[in-house]
């Protein structure tokens, strides 16, 4: 296979396993935007792709599947909403709650509902994102360079894929162009401004880390009803903490949030297609050094590169008039 | 009579145990800029709150316009036409001035009409006041000068007939005031309202109709401007006689105590905050730097104090170099006799959980009169707690009390009695009656004077201009990290404002 071709292949890849990192990076946008922390990005996916395994493969269809996922992941993101907002607790501590509650309950549940370990039953067909050709990938595909690139990196991926990409510039319209938008970054930066605007801080940042539900949801539908075929126990795997430190090394912009998924998903697409590779002089690589690396690189990234990040002002801080 | 803008009747408020506002019956007429006076903690701001919908009164009446009015949020107040600059800007610090005024008020779910809406609307508020300011600045940009006027202008937008002003000067220069007042003026020519929040009596005389006074929770009396002294709104809020002026002898300056040579300090941003300054302090004298706040006064008292690392330059302890550039360790500072009440009693001072007698030797805890072997000697420590406790008259007297529910005066003489007890030879102070009452002021400038008469040196940072010109025996001005000039204790307050300001002759003055 000449080397163009294994180029596309790995954008290709690149691609597909960045949209979950995607998804739950610009989930946690909107929240931490609005001062909430959010560290339970990777519970809220998870639940999310056990109950779109579980709906898809009950109702057959992926649809109910995604809807299922949403709904449940909204409600984990009302539960810290609730610990964070109304209660003021401490942000941190109810995202590793919600990340362990997730971790436990699904594999029970799973276990209880279908008897296979934990994971859902495999589906297929109508009860799966499908990957979606679009038009005249074909006709395209022998053209030179230009061809591989349209009919294997842009087209061929499931719907999910094109929804979290569109989100990149929507979400950037959300935040600098509309009312909702500018409320929201104002709540993250000084909740008390708003409050003396005549603006409910509490309703704003619910709505808040409502987006977040949803977008959480999304991105567990498609780890496991797109990408895969059925939920596997802690199949999340950690991408709602890389998410968490694109974030970071995004700024809470949505673009370099788009950029810092690409990366990491490009580490991963590496580190999969090259385990085990032997190179020369040291002899065969180990697979779980490979495996390390985009972890590896976070750390590198996230230590040295990133410049100050300075968060929302007001993140994690619990909003209470003062007398 | 005029016609009464605003009517308070029977305004109650309690925080748990706390009455803050007692049975106030407040009238505001027409057409006027109408003062509240009274000390920290008198209520006032509570009641402004109450106005402004931010509280609800537990009982009372508020008419506006003579028509009783529900305000339960600070949107039915906006719709009452009451507006309200706050003490902290309400500003988000990284939006710009446009974004600022139009949040809230921002009409349809789009952005782009009501931006369009408030820039021509700006400009028309700009002509009509004299309100300039670029409607696309950031606002973290902006000097706090203009940050208020953007707080001024965000209230007109929403159409406030009644403007409430909350400590507006605390923050300003002379000049900057001067100018706020002008602003204040042409409201109140326009047939604005306007309530005036501050302690500084000074203003009051300067730019109200009628001036209101309260004290601990009640409104104590109303009067014109005009048929009063500040002796006697002194008293009124205070409730005794108060000295204004310090009394104090000539000094008698002995050896330099601490010399301070070419120090240079940078912040974490690697911005330049204390530029190549040197100065001098000598026994027996309080030298004072002025400065409007954020021109590395605080950088240089803290680079001195040993918590924060100098780039550059020497500092001269008792004619001994001591470490400022490397590993500066503010405990060894003590030990040689520097002592330092900083700026920030809350976050560098005070443990606020502690009890009052474990912040009454904190840094001094390992003094062998605390000690009982490796242990820490308690009854002797609460046994001294309890003497500084009567010498400063620290309320309430109780040594085993929390920190944090003390007064902010008295945490201040909390902070004052441990490091003035240790009976150092240089004594550096970083605002010391900020936040602190007029009754308490008076017992803080006593000490001072006290500590100088005795021979010590006193580095006084404030940012209260009356305070150094009341306190120091030279007068140092700090401009952009620098220092711009040095002016004995007569230098009117004009001459040190235009130095503060950065103006260095008259003429480029305006």
């Amino acid at each position: 296979m000449n080397s163009y071709m294994v180029l596309i292949q790995i954008a290709d890849a690149t691609v597909r396993v960045s949209v979950p990192l995607l998804l739950a990076a610009l989930a946690g946008l909107y929240s931490e935007r609005s001062g909430i922390f959010d560290i339970g990005l990777e519970g809220k996916m998870l639940a999310g792709a056990f109950a779109a395994g579980a709906a898809a493969y009950v109702s057959g269809s992926a649809w109910v599947g995604l809807g299922v996922a949403i709904i449940v992941s909204i409600a984990m993101s009302l539960v810290h909403g609730v610990a964070s907002i109304s209660y003021r607790g401490n942000q941190i501590v109810s995202g590793v709650a919600i990340n362990f509650i997730a971790s436990g309950s699904t594999v029970i549940l799973g276990q209880a509902w279908f008897q296979q370990g934990g994971r859902t039953p495999s589906v297929s067909g109508a009860a799966r994102f499908g990957d979606i050709a679009l038009p005249g990938a074909n006709a395209i595909r022998p053209i030179p360079i230009v061809g591989p690139i349209y009919s294997n990196v842009i087209s061929g991926h499931s719907i999910i894929v094109y929804f979290a990409f569109l989100m990149v510039p929507f979400t950037w319209w959300v935040l600098f162009r509309t009312r909702f938008g500018l409320r929201l970054r104002a709540v993250g930066e000084n909740p008390a401004a708003v409050d003396t605007a005549g603006i409910s801080v509490a309703w704003l940042r619910y709505r808040a880390v409502i987006c977040t539900g949803i977008l959480t949801g999304v991105a567990g539908a498609y780890l496991s009803i797109a990408q895969q075929a059925s939920f596997v126990k802690d199949m999340s795997a950690g991408r709602g903490f890389i998410a968490l430190a694109a974030l970071i090394f995004a700024k809470w912009k949505p673009v370099p949030v788009m950029l810092a998924c690409l990366l990491f998903g490009f580490l991963d697409a590496i580190s999969i297609r090259y385990q085990g590779i032997a190179l020369p002089g040291i002899g065969k690589l180990p697979a779980q050094l490979m495996q390390a690396l985009p972890y590896v690189l976070t750390c590198v990234l996230l230590a040295g590169f990133i410049g100050k990040a300075i968060p929302p002002r007001a993140g994690g801080v619990p909003y209470v008039k003062e007398r | 009579m005029a016609e009464a803008a605003i009517e308070l009747i029977g305004i109650n408020k309690s925080f748990g145990a706390v009455r803050a506002n007692r049975d106030i019956h407040l009238t505001v007429e027409k057409g006027t800029i109408h003062g509240i006076v009274g000390e920290n903690g008198a209520g006032k701001s509570t009641l402004m709150s109450i106005l402004y919908g931010f509280y609800q009164a537990d009982s009372g009446e508020i008419r506006v316009n003579g028509k009783p009015t529900r305000i339960d949020t600070p949107n039915d107040a906006i719709a009452a036409g009451i507006g309200m600059v706050h003490q902290h800007f309400m500003l988000v610090h990284n939006f710009t001035v446009l974004e600022n005024v139009i949040l809230g008020v921002e009409g349809e779910a789009l952005l782009r009409a009501s931006i369009a809406k408030a820039r021509s609307e700006l400009q028309r508020l700009e002509r009509e006041y004299g309100l300039t300011v670029d409607p696309d600045a950031i606002i973290e940009t902006l000097p706090v000068g203009l940050q208020q006027r953007v707080e001024i202008l965000k209230a007109l937008y929403r159409g406030a007939e009644t403007l409430i002003l909350d400590e507006p000067t605390g923050v300003l220069t002379p000049a900057e005031a001067d100018h706020l007042f002008r602003i204040l003026r042409q409201l109140k020519e326009q047939g604005k309202t306007v309530v005036l929040i501050t302690h500084k009596l000074r203003e009051i005389m300067a730019v109200t109709d009628n001036v209101s006074v309260m004290r601990q929770g009640t409104m104590v009396d109303t009067r014109k401007t005009a048929e009063t002294t500040v002796g006697e709104l002194a008293e009124l809020m205070v409730g005794r006689r108060v000295l204004l002026r310090v009394d104090k002898g000539e000094a008698r300056p002995g050896d330099f105590k601490l010399v301070v040579e070419g120090l240079t300090v940078k912040d974490t941003r690697g911005v330049t905050m204390v530029n190549d300054v040197s100065f001098g302090v000598r026994a027996g004298e309080i030298v004072g730097i002025a400065g409007v706040a954020g021109n590395g006064q605080s950088e240089l008292i803290e680079a001195i104090a040993g918590i924060r690392h100098a780039v550059s330059g020497r500092v001269l302890l008792d004619g001994k170099p001591i470490e400022v550039t490397g590993n500066a360790d503010p405990g060894e500072l003590r030990e040689h006799g520097l002592a330092h009440v900083p700026e920030d009693r809350h976050h560098v001072g005070l443990v606020l959980a502690f009890e009052e007698n474990e912040n009454s030797i904190l840094g001094y805890h390992d003094e062998a009169q605390y000690l009982k072997g490796a242990f820490l000697d308690i009854p002797a420590i609460r046994r001294d707690a309890a003497e500084k406790i009567e010498k400063y008259d620290i309320r309430p007297a109780d040594c085993r009390l929390k920190t944090a529910n003390f007064s902010g005066g008295n945490q201040q003489k909390i902070v004052l009695a441990r490091e003035m007890e240790q009976d150092p030879g240089v004594l550096i102070v970083g605002q010391p009656t900020r936040g602190v009452d007029v009754g308490a002021i008076e017992f803080i400038h006593k000490r001072l004077i006290d500590m100088r008469d005795r021979g010590k040196a006193v580095l006084l940072v404030s940012v209260e201009l009356d305070e150094i010109r009341s306190l120091s025996d030279r007068i140092l001005v700090m401009f952009d990290g620098r220092i711009v000039g040095e002016r004995g204790p007569d230098a009117t307050e004009g001459e040190l404002g235009l130095l503060m300001a950065g103006v260095e002759s008259k003429e480029a003055a305006e």
